[in-house]
């Protein structure tokens, strides 16, 4: 297995948002219907902040409450907030079909439960010790340890290159 | 220690007893995607170096969400389903045939028992017919189109018992919202749900769709009604849990006092008894979806609409969750008896639930509808409204310009 494709450490100014922003607020159904990705870009976070396409910057973290991502099964969601430049969604915890569509397309994800970051903090993510830092206030959370499939797919950059690689699932050393 | 519904039926396919907090590699009985799902799936499956899909017969794409295309970008996504499904030798469900989930059950795609990927997150609907079915989005589709396996977390399960018989009037959509807001929207996130009692025993296939249907509502992976009093045109072997199964969670509730329920903007979860919101003059009412589209869906709005005129101020579109819905509630009379009343049929398939056209609702105004997400801007216009209730309530609301309690149509 290629280590690491995804950067074990992450810094980077925050975009904090609510609990149980669903997938329409991400990307509404009426952009979804498109192979052209960098549109979506456009209209990310649309109904929930207008100003976060113009705000948000390559390298960004999206931090959120809790089931981030509720609501359709629209890959669409984490491929609109990649798209945008963020490099790294963090939540409380998130709504089942959105997590794993995001390690799919090799979007990051951490679960850290319940935390008090601010908007517009500095935050500093090991991946490999699974810890997010709100570098302003030096509080520490520790995330959920993904399971070792989800670290595979996402070390090999989404599940289509690891199945591209391996051509068909392993659970190995599970 | 016994075993939940969804751990048998996982252990059946993998060959060896599981619980909750395993994963495993299974086998699936059959595959869908969707016109939003599919285009990104079908280019993903290419780009994983899929050529065959595992089982043609076992593999359908639907055309349902944005039927027929509005514009010309959706019907070049529709002619690249169109010309896969070509190529695989599998089955693509046209424009006008319904919503995947209606198909999906009424084409025996999918039977009691099976594990079902849909990349739809409504999937959970097959939990009516005692099978585990989850939504996945399209790279996981494209990976199970391929290998006709998925990796999963044998989930926890929540057990919902309803004791009592519902009241006349009162409807399976009024049970599983009133579970909704009891359940809330995380409430069920990674889990199995199972509900039990005597309130499903003497459901529809119909009504059991509709429950199963929103537990996606409450983030279930996915959500089976027990098999007692389902009825199948075709021999079936019931998978029941076992008495002393592991639950993470039981919840319990008498349901003979219910009272038709809605919910309000903007969440599923924001549940109340229809008395709370009666007067609320709406704008708009929607009848249709693969929570409320089916045909006993239309004969009850029917049946408050039956010989009366929809209020001057409303408009009701209706779109039957499948072609052979519709044509059933032609030769019922249900659908003359909608029409004559002033209500607009649009094409079966999802219409305007999902807010890509057939009815997006303008700034300020207020919608009733039958479906099952009333999120912000869900319709397609961030600037109106949504409440969720029973085709029932729908009708009622639209026969009176406001929401009312459609009992008083009922019983
Ligand atoms: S009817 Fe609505 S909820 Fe059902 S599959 Fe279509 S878009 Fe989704």
């Amino acid at each position: 297995m290629s280590e690491v494709q995804m950067p074990s450490s992450l810094k980077g100014k925050a975009h904090v948002y609510g609990d149980h922003i669903d997938t329409d607020r991400i990307i509404p159904g009426k952009y979804t219907k498109t192979l052209d990705l960098s549109t979506l870009a456009n209209h990310v976070l649309e109904d929930l902040d207008p100003s976060f396409k113009d705000k948000v910057q390559q390298g960004d973290i999206l931090i959120a409450g809790t089931n981030f991502g509720c609501g359709s099964s629209r890959e669409q969601a984490p491929l609109a907030l990649k798209q945008s430049g963020v490099a790294l969604v963090i939540a409380e915890d998130f709504a089942r079909i959105f997590f794993r569509n995001a390690i799919n397309i090799g979007l990051p994800v951490l679960e850290i439960g319940k935390h008090s970051i601010p908007k517009n903090a500095e935050v500093e993510v090991d991946m490999k010790a699974g810890t997010v830092t709100d570098v302003t206030s030096g509080k520490t959370y520790a995330a959920t340890k993904l399971p070792k499939i989800m670290m595979d797919i996402l070390n090999e950059g989404g599940l289509v290159k690891y199945l591209k690689k391996h051509g068909n699932y392993s659970l190995e050393n599970e | 220690m016994g075993y939940t519904i969804a751990e048998k039926i996982i252990a059946k396919h993998v060959g060896h007893p599981v619980r909750a907090g395993e994963l495993v590699v299974t086998s699936v009985d059959g595959v869908m995607a969707t016109d939003t799902t599919a285009p990104l799936a079908i280019k993903a499956f290419k780009e994983m170096g899929g050529q065959k899909v595992f089982d043609p017969e076992k593999f359908a794409l639907i055309i349902d969400h944005a039927a027929p295309s509005p514009n010309e970008r959706i019907a070049n996504l529709h002619k690249l389903m169109r010309d896969f499904a070509r190529e695989q030798n599998s089955r693509l469900f046209e424009i006008g045939e319904g919503i995947c989930h209606q198909v999906m059950v009424e084409e025996a795609y999918v039977k009691p028992g099976d594990i079902f990927i849909g990349a739809d997150s409504h999937t959970p609907t097959y939990g009516a017919l005692n099978a585990f079915a989850c939504g996945v989005g399209s790279t996981d589709l494209a990976a199970t189109m391929m290998t006709g396996k998925i990796w999963l977390k044998v989930p926890q399960t929540i057990r919902v018992i309803c004791n009592g018989k519902l009241q006349e009037g009162v409807t399976a959509k009024d049970l599983i919202l009133f579970l909704v807001g009891k359940i809330t929207v995380s409430g069920a996130t990674y889990k199995a749900i199972e509900f039990t009692g005597e309130a499903f025993e003497g459901l529809s296939l119909s009504s059991r769709m509709t429950i199963a249907n929103m537990s996606s509502e409450m983030g279930a992976k996915a959500g089976i009604v027990n098999p007692t009093g389902l009825e199948l045109d075709y021999p079936f072997e019931p998978i029941m849990a076992d008495a002393d199964a592991e639950y993470i969670k039981t919840y319990e509730f008498d349901v003979s006092g219910l009272e038709p329920q809605v919910s309000a903007p903007e969440s599923p979860d924001n549940v109340h008894n229809i008395s709370g919101y009666e007067g609320t003059k709406i704008d708009y009412a929607f009848i249709g979806t693969c929570c409320n589209g089916r045909l006993e869906d239309i004969d009850i709005a029917a049946k408050i609409l039956k010989g009366r005129k929809i209020h001057p101020n409303v408009r009701m579109v209706i779109a039957p969750a499948s072609k052979s819905v519709l044509l059933d509630a032609m030769k019922n009379g249900s659908m003359e008896t909608l029409i004559n009343a002033g209500a607009s049929l649009i094409t079966s398939g999802c219409g305007p639930c999902v807010g890509t056209h057939q009815g997006v609702p303008a700034d300020g105004e207020v919608v009733i509808s039958a479906a099952n997400r009333n999120f912000r801007g869900r319709m397609g216009n961030p600037n109106s409204n949504i409440y969720l209730g029973a085709p029932s309530s729908v009708a009622a609301a639209a026969l009176e310009g406001k929401i009312v309690n459609p009992k008083k149509y009922l019983v």
